[in-house]
C-alpha cells in the first residue's frame, strides 16, 4: 500500500518545526534554509501553508533530467528518489518542477528534496497540529472529504 | 560554539559603524542569552543613570542559545535596554520568529548604540548589514511598516519594528515583531523611537549547531511528551488561548475591576476565552518552533469595531475590559488591534485607561479634559476611541501614552495609578493572591506577572497547589519562580512550556545543546544570578526598598464583592522574609556573600570584548 503525505493548512499553526526536523534528521543541525519542507506564514491573513515535493506520479523533474539522477524509486512506488551519484547538477530539476520543491544548495552541491525520509518523515512525526500526515493513498482524502460532507450533512438537516 | 552562535553584532548608529565581536564563553555560560546577556551587556556598558533616551542608552536584541532549535516553544527573544518607562533594567521578551532568524543570521544578539541623525532601519542578511533610510515608513503603522520593509528587502524578512507610539517616544510604546508579536513592556519602543531607528529586518540562512544531537533529540522528545500531555499546555491552551483564564480568576475574585476599585466582574465571561473561540476565534496560531499555540489568529465583524488580526491575550482582554468595566469583547478586540498597529504596550494601555476613568468618574478630570470623551467606566466605544487616541498621541490621548503615574500624578492623584515602580501591574488581584503581590512589588521591571508566575501554583494548581489566601510559604514561592524564569527566559524558552516541564526539562535541553552541563541547581543560580544583576541595576539607578511595594489601595481598600470580599494584600509582611531567603540585607541589597556565590560585581563596568572584526557600514 502506498502511503502519500498530506499538507493540511487549515490546522497549520506556522511554527515550522517541520522545517527543523527536516534540517536536523538530514544535516543534523537547524538550518531551516536546507530544509526539504517550507511553511509560509502570511501574518496579515493569519495563514501558514507547508510546503514538500508531492512525489508527482507524472513528475516534471524526473522527465527533464538529462541523466536518470531524478527518477521513479523502484523500492517504493510513491517516491521520486534522487541519485547523488548520477546528477550532474544541471538544476534542470529545480526548473522544471511547478512547485518549486526541488531546490539546489550550491553549498553542498546537492538537490535539496523531500524524500519522505524514506517512509518514514520526520516532518510529520514534529509536526504538533497534524497539519502533515502521512498517510494511506486510500485514506488520503477521507478526512478532507468526510469534514466537508458534514458541513453539507448540517446544512441539509437545517432545511429538512 | 554550540547552542550560541558565537558572535554578537554591534551596530553604533551615531557613526553608522557595523563591528562584530566573540560571544564571551564564560558570559554566555553564566547569563545564557536573551534576558540574561542583553542585562549583562546593557548593566556593562550604560550608565545607569543615563536618560533612557539618550544615545548613550543601547537596545539589545538578544537570543537565547534554544533559541532556533526545535526545543519546545523555545524560540523567544528579549529587547533589553535601560526602559524609558520606569529606568528599570527593561528586558521584553517576544516571540515570533525574529529571534531565530537573528540566528541563522548568525548572531546571539543584536546591540544598536547611538542615535541615527535621521530616520533608518537596519537590513541584516547574514554577514551583510546595511543601515537604511527610513524616511518612507516613518509614521506607518507595524503592519505597513513590516510591507514596507519587505517590499524594499526580501519578502520573507523578519521584522522588528516600532509604530506611531514609539516614534514619539511614548512610554508605553513596544516593538513589534512579524506584525502580531509584542515585546511590550517597560517602553523598549521609545528607546528604540528614540534611536531614530524604526525596523530591524533580518534574514539568515546559516545554522544553529548542537552539542549533542542525539542526546538533543532524546531530551526534546521528552521534553515535548510532558507538554502535550498536559491539560493547560498540550490542550487548555490552544483551544481557548491564554484568555481563559477570565473565568478562573473571576470565580477566585481576584479579577481586578474598575481600576482596582473592586476584584470580581460579573460579566466576566464575556470577556473570557470560551467567548473568544465562540465569536471571533479563526485558528489557533504558534510562535517558531511552538507546540503549544496559544495565539489566537481572530476577526470581529461587528462594524463599528470591525478588524482582523491577533489577540487578545488574558492580559489584554482584563486591561481594556474588567478594568475599565468594559464587558464588550468586540471592543477589547478592537482596542488590542489598535494597539498593535501604534505599537502600544496593551496591558499598560488598558491600565491607564482604567485610571483616566477613575479620575473622570471623581470630576478629577472631565469631558474638557478628554477631548469630549465621556471616559466612563463601561463605555466600551470610549475606551477604543481612548486607546486609538493614545496611538495617535492626540489630544488627552497623549497623556494617556505616557503610562498612568504620568497621568494619575499630572492630576494630583498618584494614588490612583495601579503601578509598581510606574509600570501598570497584570491582571491578578494581590488581595486575593498573597504570592502575586509580593513578586509585583520585587518584580525587577516593575508590576508584572511574567517575573514570577506564583499563580502557576496559587490558582492552577500546575505541579504544586498552595493557598492563594495565605502568606506562608510565598517568599521562597516567589524566589522559585522569578529565578526560574529568568533562566528559561535567557535560554530563550517561553513560560507557557512549564504548562509541562520544569527546570529539569529545561537544564536537560540547554546542557545538550550547548555542550556545558547545567544541573537543575546550576540553572536555578543562573536564574538567581541574572535577579540579582537586575536588582544592582535597579538598586544603581536609585530604587529602594521603599519601592517593593504595591498601590495603597492594595493595603487600604478591601475587595468589596464577589469570593474575595474583604480581602487586603500583606506584602509588608513577607519582605522580610523575602529579603532574607534572597541573602539581602534589610535594605534589600545584596550582602557580599550572595554576590560573591554568585560571582556579581557590586558596580557595573565596562565588560565588553575587543571587537574581532570591524567593517564600514
Amino acid at each position: 500500500m502506498a502511503k502519500i503525505l498530506m499538507i493540511h493548512p487549515d490546522k497549520c499553526t506556522g511554527c515550522r518545526n517541520c522545517e527543523l526536523a527536516c534540517s536536523f534528521v538530514k544535516h543534523g543541525d537547524f538550518q531551516p534554509v536546507v530544509s526539504r519542507v517550507h511553511a509560509y506564514v502570511w501574518e496579515r491573513e493569519g495563514i501558514s501553508v507547508p510546503m514538500m515535493c508531492q512525489q508527482c506520479d507524472d513528475a516534471p523533474c524526473v522527465t527533464v533530467c538529462p541523466t536518470g539522477a531524478m527518477h521513479r524509486s523502484t523500492e517504493m512506488t510513491n517516491l521520486v528518489d534522487w541519485d547523488e551519484r548520477l546528477c550532474i547538477r544541471c538544476k534542470m530539476c529545480t526548473m522544471a518542477c511547478p512547485f518549486g520543491n526541488a531546490r539546489y544548495d550550491a553549498a553542498s552541491a546537492m538537490i535539496l528534496k523531500c524524500d519522505t525520509c524514506q517512509g518514514e518523515p520526520e516532518c510529520v512525526a514534529f509536526c504538533p497540529s497534524g497539519a502533515l500526515e502521512f498517510v494511506d493513498d486510500t485514506e488520503h482524502v477521507r478526512a478532507r472529504k468526510k469534514a466537508y460532507a458534514a458541513k453539507l450533512k448540517d446544512a441539509f438537516q437545517e432545511v429538512s | 560554539m554550540f547552542g550560541w552562535t558565537g558572535t554578537i553584532l554591534r551596530v553604533d548608529l551615531t557613526t553608522g559603524k557595523v563591528t562584530r565581536e566573540a560571544t564571551d564563553p564564560k558570559v554566555a555560560r553564566d547569563y545564557l542569552g536573551a534576558r540574561g546577556l542583553g542585562g549583562y551587556i546593557v548593566r556593562s556598558e550604560v550608565d545607569p543613570k543615563t536618560d533612557p533616551l539618550a544615545p548613550e542608552n543601547k537596545l539589545v536584541f538578544a537570543t537565547g542559545p534554544l533559541t532556533g532549535t526545535f526545543a519546545p516553544s523555545a524560540g523567544r527573544f528579549d529587547v533589553v535596554t535601560k526602559g524609558a518607562l520606569n529606568d528599570t533594567l527593561a528586558a521584553s521578551n517576544s516571540g515570533g520568529a525574529f529571534g531565530p532568524e537573528l540566528k541563522f543570521a548568525g548572531y546571539d544578539a543584536l546591540v544598536v548604540e547611538g542615535r541615527a541623525d535621521k530616520p533608518v532601519y537596519l537590513w541584516i542578511k547574514d554577514d551583510a548589514v546595511e543601515i537604511r533610510d527610513a524616511g518612507a515608513v516613518w509614521g506607518k503603522d507595524t503592519a505597513d511598516t513590516t510591507d514596507l520593509v519587505r517590499a524594499e528587502t526580501d519578502e520573507d524578512a523578519k521584522v522588528a519594528c516600532i509604530g506611531p507610539a514609539g516614534e514619539r517616544l511614548a512610554p508605553l510604546a513596544n516593538v513589534m515583531n512579524e506584525m502580531h508579536r509584542a515585546a511590550g513592556r517597560t517602553g523598549v519602543g521609545a528607546v528604540m523611537g528614540a534611536k531614530n531607528l524604526k525596523a530591524v529586518a533580518v534574514v539568515g540562512s546559516g545554522a544553529v549547531q548542537v552539542a549533542d544531537p542525539a542526546g538533543f533529540k532524546a531530551a526534546v522528545l521528552k521534553a515535548r511528551g510532558m507538554i502535550q500531555a498536559h491539560p493547560v499546555g498540550g490542550a487548555g491552551l490552544k483551544a481557548y488561548g491564554t484568555d481563559v483564564l477570565v473565568n478562573i480568576l473571576n470565580q477566585l475574585g481576584a479579577l481586578p475591576t474598575r481600576n482596582w476599585q473592586d476584584g470580581y466582574f460579573p460579566t466576566a465571561d464575556k470577556i473570557g476565552g470560551e467567548s473568544l473561540a465562540a465569536h471571533q476565534l479563526v485558528r489557533p496560531k504558534g510562535c517558531f518552533s511552538c507546540i503549544i499555540s496559544c495565539g489566537r489568529v481572530t476577526k470581529v465583524d461587528d462594524p463599528a469595531y470591525k478588524g482582523f488580526g491577533e489577540g487578545p491575550e488574558y492580559e489584554t482582554a482584563w486591561a481594556f475590559g474588567a478594568d475599565c468595566g468594559v464587558d464588550d469583547l468586540d471592543a477589547v478586540t478592537k482596542a488590542n488591534y489598535l494597539c498593535n498597529e501604534y505599537g502600544l504596550d496593551t496591558i499598560s494601555t488598558g491600565s491607564t485607561i482604567a485610571c483616566a476613568m477613575e479620575l473622570f468618574e471623581r470630576g478629577v478630570i472631565t469631558a474638557k479634559d478628554t477631548d469630549g470623551v465621556q471616559l466612563t467606566f463601561g463605555n466600551a466605544a470610549a475606551m477604543v476611541e481612548m486607546t486609538r487616541k493614545a496611538g495617535e498621541g492626540e489630544g488627552f490621548g497623549a497623556k494617556i501614552a505616557q503610562g498612568s503615574y504620568r497621568l494619575a500624578e499630572s492630576y494630583g492623584h498618584p494614588e490612583l495609578s495601579m503601578t509598581c515602580k510606574k509600570q501598570e501591574m497584570p491582571a491578578y488581584d494581590p488581595r486575593g493572591i498573597q504570592g502575586i503581590g509580593l513578586n509585583y512589588a520585587t518584580s525587577n521591571r516593575g508590576g508584572c506577572h511574567v517575573r514570577g508566575y506564583t499563580i502557576a501554583v496559587e490558582v492552577l494548581a500546575n505541579g504544586a497547589e498552595m493557598d492563594p489566601r495565605v502568606t506562608e510559604g510565598k517568599p521562597s514561592l516567589d524566589i522559585t519562580f522569578q529565578d526560574l524564569t529568568a533562566a528559561l527566559d535567557s535560554a530563550g524558552a517561553c513560560l507557557f512550556s512549564t504548562f509541562g516541564i520544569s527546570g529539569v526539562e529545561l537544564a536537560e535541553m540547554l546542557s545538550a545543546a550547548t555542550g556545558v552541563a547545567y544541573s537543575l541547581d546550576d540553572f536555578m543560580k543562573v536564574g538567581a544570578r541574572i535577579w540579582n544583576q537586575e536588582r544592582l541595576w535597579n538598586l544603581d539607578v536609585g530604587f529602594t526598598s521603599a519601592d517593593d511595594t504595591l498601590p495603597a489601595r492594595l493595603f487600604e481598600e478591601p475587595i468589596k464583592t464577589g469570593p474575595s470580599k474583604g480581602l487586603v494584600s500583606h506584602v509588608g509582611d513577607m519582605l522580610p522574609e523575602y529579603y532574607g531567603l534572597r541573602g539581602w540585607d534589610e535594605n534589600g541589597v545584596p550582602t557580599k556573600a550572595k554576590l560573591k556565590e554568585l560571582g556579581l560585581e557590586r558596580r557595573a563596568g565596562r565588560a565588553r570584548t575587543a571587537p574581532r572584526e570591524a567593517a564600514a557600514a
